[in-house]
């Protein structure tokens, strides 16, 4: 890169300050105080000058030094180094992160709320490998996950409400039954692709929550299901004090009584579930059945000119990735004790997508990094309070400049002809 | 009975005629070749072979082992499954972002997907799903082997040179294990060298695997040099058949490929 011209920094300076004034006058000089004779607008273009300039002199300086167009291409071979990353370097770190995840309830600064936020990222590292089904292997774009996910939870409360069946009955019932929706959704798009699957599926996903909203008899509607009974340790409830002819998990073990006990076991019971989602996804890419799913994604009249019934491919993809969504909302229905329709509205598809697309389609340790990022980022922010919302957007927008195909790109082929992959 | 055999196959687009009663018949080890000018209904008569089109009018039939499939009436997939027709497409259809290998393998559908059991035997790892991909993976090789592609099995297949690509998509076709093969154009884009290996590529497959080749080409030194039988389409209508030398001398043809007054009149 050159020196540049000093007229030409001037005129991009210039630039970058009219667009931030265009976006501070509404964003940063106007400001609704509630007084005492009702709402007013108070106005701080002192604010907008501050910034403004900043904005000028900074852009000034980084043009005339140069630098903007080295910085861009110095993060990119950063990523192209991640992407590159050889197959038994990404499964190390695969494994250190296992072993850090079986390790982390024991760490000393694992308390209720870190372990809580764990708890939280692996549901939705879960989801995104559920979904990295869909959209990552079967190139099937579904906006409407979530639908799966509610399916799972609701299955789970109602059929322990009322028909008092145990946590680990109602797991594969919540599965098989997310999978049959998962179905029902398949079979009217079979036809559809890219956008317009994208928007139907979108649809499935507002009806479900919809229907769960208004049908109150079933559903409770608006007030969702509270009292959820919890888990227990096979048998053995997490509780103060046994009722009659019980015993407890802290009696069972001669331990303390401590509410944290639950929560490990809530933490590891999620950590097994995600971790055999994985492991599903990473045998079925070896398999004939996966190897159809990303052939779909690559080509689908190729696909049919090979006798592949695109059909059964596409269904058993939502089926499946469908059934994770719905062992994923069962556990969540357990955990939280309290489920409503809001828990299932449409940013929480847009995340678990986001999650899929940032990680990288179709890598399992993208999904890992992405739910992390994406969980925990608006967590530490929390002492920015308003500006929270700002600086996440702006950690996407980086992201995305940086890594436009994703943190994970790279694809480890399902079979080597040089002996096994 | 021939293997394969089309009768009176018409198709129309709105008020277009694309195929206009067409016949013909295909047999196993005989190189067919379907030549017209740009626009005569030869990728449509693959079209309709393969099932993505639907003739109006026809019956198409492949008689092997003692059955029948009647190709008009079956869904496309199930034409190459069952009925064993394998295409390759004019403009490459491959998996681009798949390895070479794992392309032939997804060829290989059919029996490993029985291998697997739909899945449960290979989620277990049986063994019997290990033997089975061990040897599509090896009849993989040796497919990679007559195209000249070993050395680059675990590559992406999308990375290839051109040339490859082409003879990449016939290894696919051929790992289905076709009772007939339909090649659109596959030496389109290569050089004089790479045209005369891929003829030797063709004729070595009708040879050693007993197949019909059903063959669309505008390279008229390959179709010469390598059909045992020749059709030509003009406007889609068959306009004559025969051996390569009846159809070098044929004046209909002459006339369709190179144009005459007459016909310009003639034309509706």
């Amino acid at each position: 890169m050159g020196q540049v011209k000093p007229a030409e920094a001037f005129r991009e300076a210039a630039l970058a300050a009219l667009i931030a004034l265009l976006l501070a006058i509404p964003l940063v000089g106007f400001r609704l105080v509630d007084g005492l004779r009702g709402l007013s607008i108070e106005t701080r273009f002192d604010w907008v000058a501050w910034g403004v300039s900043a904005v000028f002199f900074g852009r000034l300086a980084i043009a005339l030094s140069g630098t903007r167009r080295r910085l861009l291409p110095d993060l990119k071979s950063v990523g192209a180094a991640l992407s590159n990353l050889p197959g038994g370097l990404s499964r190390f770190a695969g494994g250190a992160m296992l072993v850090g995840a079986l390790l982390l309830p024991l760490v000393p600064f694992a308390d209720r709320y870190v372990v809580e936020i764990a708890i939280t990222v692996l549901i939705y590292v879960m989801l995104g490998w559920g979904l990295n089904i869909v959209v990552g292997l079967a190139g099937l774009l579904d906006l409407g996950y979530v639908a799966f996910y509610a399916v799972g939870a609701y299955s789970y409360a109602l059929l322990s409400i009322n028909f008092g069946w145990s946590f680990w009955l109602c797991l594969p019932v919540a599965g098989l039954l997310a999978a049959a929706f998962g179905v029902m959704l398949g079979f009217p798009v079979l036809r559809l692709r890219g956008d317009y699957l994208a928007i139907v599926t979108l649809g499935f996903g507002e009806m479900i929550r919809i229907i769960l909203l208004n049908w109150k008899d079933f559903s409770g509607g608006p007030n969702g299901i509270s009292s959820i009974p919890r888990p227990d340790f096979f048998g053995f409830p997490f509780a103060r004090t046994a009722e009659d002819g019980q015993t407890t998990f802290h009696q069972l073990f001669g331990l303390e009584f401590s509410p944290m006990h639950r929560i490990v076991f809530l933490y590891y019971l999620i950590l097994i579930l995600a971790m055999l989602t994985n492991l599903f996804t990473l045998r079925m890419r070896r398999l004939p059945l996966g190897r159809a799913w990303e052939a779909l994604r690559e080509d689908e009249i190729a696909c049919r000119a090979l006798g592949i019934n695109p059909t059964m491919i596409k269904l058993s993809a939502f089926a499946l990735g469908a059934m994770f969504g719905g062992f994923a909302g069962a556990f969540f229905a357990t955990r939280q004790g309290f489920i409503s329709p809001e828990s299932f509205s449409f940013i929480e598809s847009a995340v678990i997508l986001a999650i899929v697309v940032l990680g990288g389609m179709g890598s399992q340790i993208g999904v890992v990094i992405a739910a992390a990022f994406l969980i925990l980022v608006p967590e530490f922010l929390r002492d920015f309070s308003q500006y929270r919302m700002v600086l996440f957007g702006m950690a996407m927008v980086l992201i995305m400049l940086w890594r436009p195909q994703g943190l994970v790109a790279h694809r480890s082929p399902s079979a080597r002809l040089g002996g096994r992959a | 009975m021939s293997l394969l055999t089309v009768e009176h196959l018409t198709i129309r687009f709105g008020g277009l005629v694309a195929i206009d009663d067409v016949s013909f018949a295909a047999e196993d080890r005989r190189i067919t070749a379907i030549i017209g000018p740009n626009g005569a209904g030869k990728t449509t008569v693959f079209n309709c072979l393969t099932g993505f089109y639907k003739p109006d009018v026809g019956r198409m039939c492949v008689a092997a082992d003692g059955q029948e499939w009647l190709l008009e009436r079956m869904e496309g997939f199930r034409i190459a499954r069952d009925a064993g027709i394998a295409r390759t497409f004019q403009n490459i259809r491959l998996f681009p972002k798949m390895t070479v290998l794992e392309n032939l393998l997804v060829a290989q559908h059919k029996a490993l997907q029985r291998a697997s059991m739909f899945s449960l035997a290979g989620l277990v790892g049986a063994k019997s799903f290990r033997l089975a991909e061990q040897a599509a993976i090896e009849r993989a090789r040796g497919w990679l082997e007559r195209c000249k592609l070993v050395h680059v099995a675990d590559d992406e297949a999308g990375s290839l040179p051109y040339g490859a690509q082409r003879r990449l998509e016939i290894a696919r076709a051929m790992c289905t294990g076709p009772r007939i093969l339909c090649l659109d154009e596959p030496a389109a884009g290569l050089n004089p060298a790479e045209s005369a290996e891929l003829a030797a590529l063709v004729r070595s497959v009708r040879d050693e695997e007993k197949i019909a080749v059903l063959l669309i080409e505008h390279d008229m030194s390959v179709v010469m040099e390598i059909s045992d039988q020749i059709i030509v389409l003009d406007h889609g209508r068959k306009i004559a058949q025969g051996r390569p030398d009846e159809i070098r001398a044929n004046p209909d043809v002459i006339r369709a490929y190179l144009g005459t007054d007459e016909e310009a009149v003639a034309a509706p």
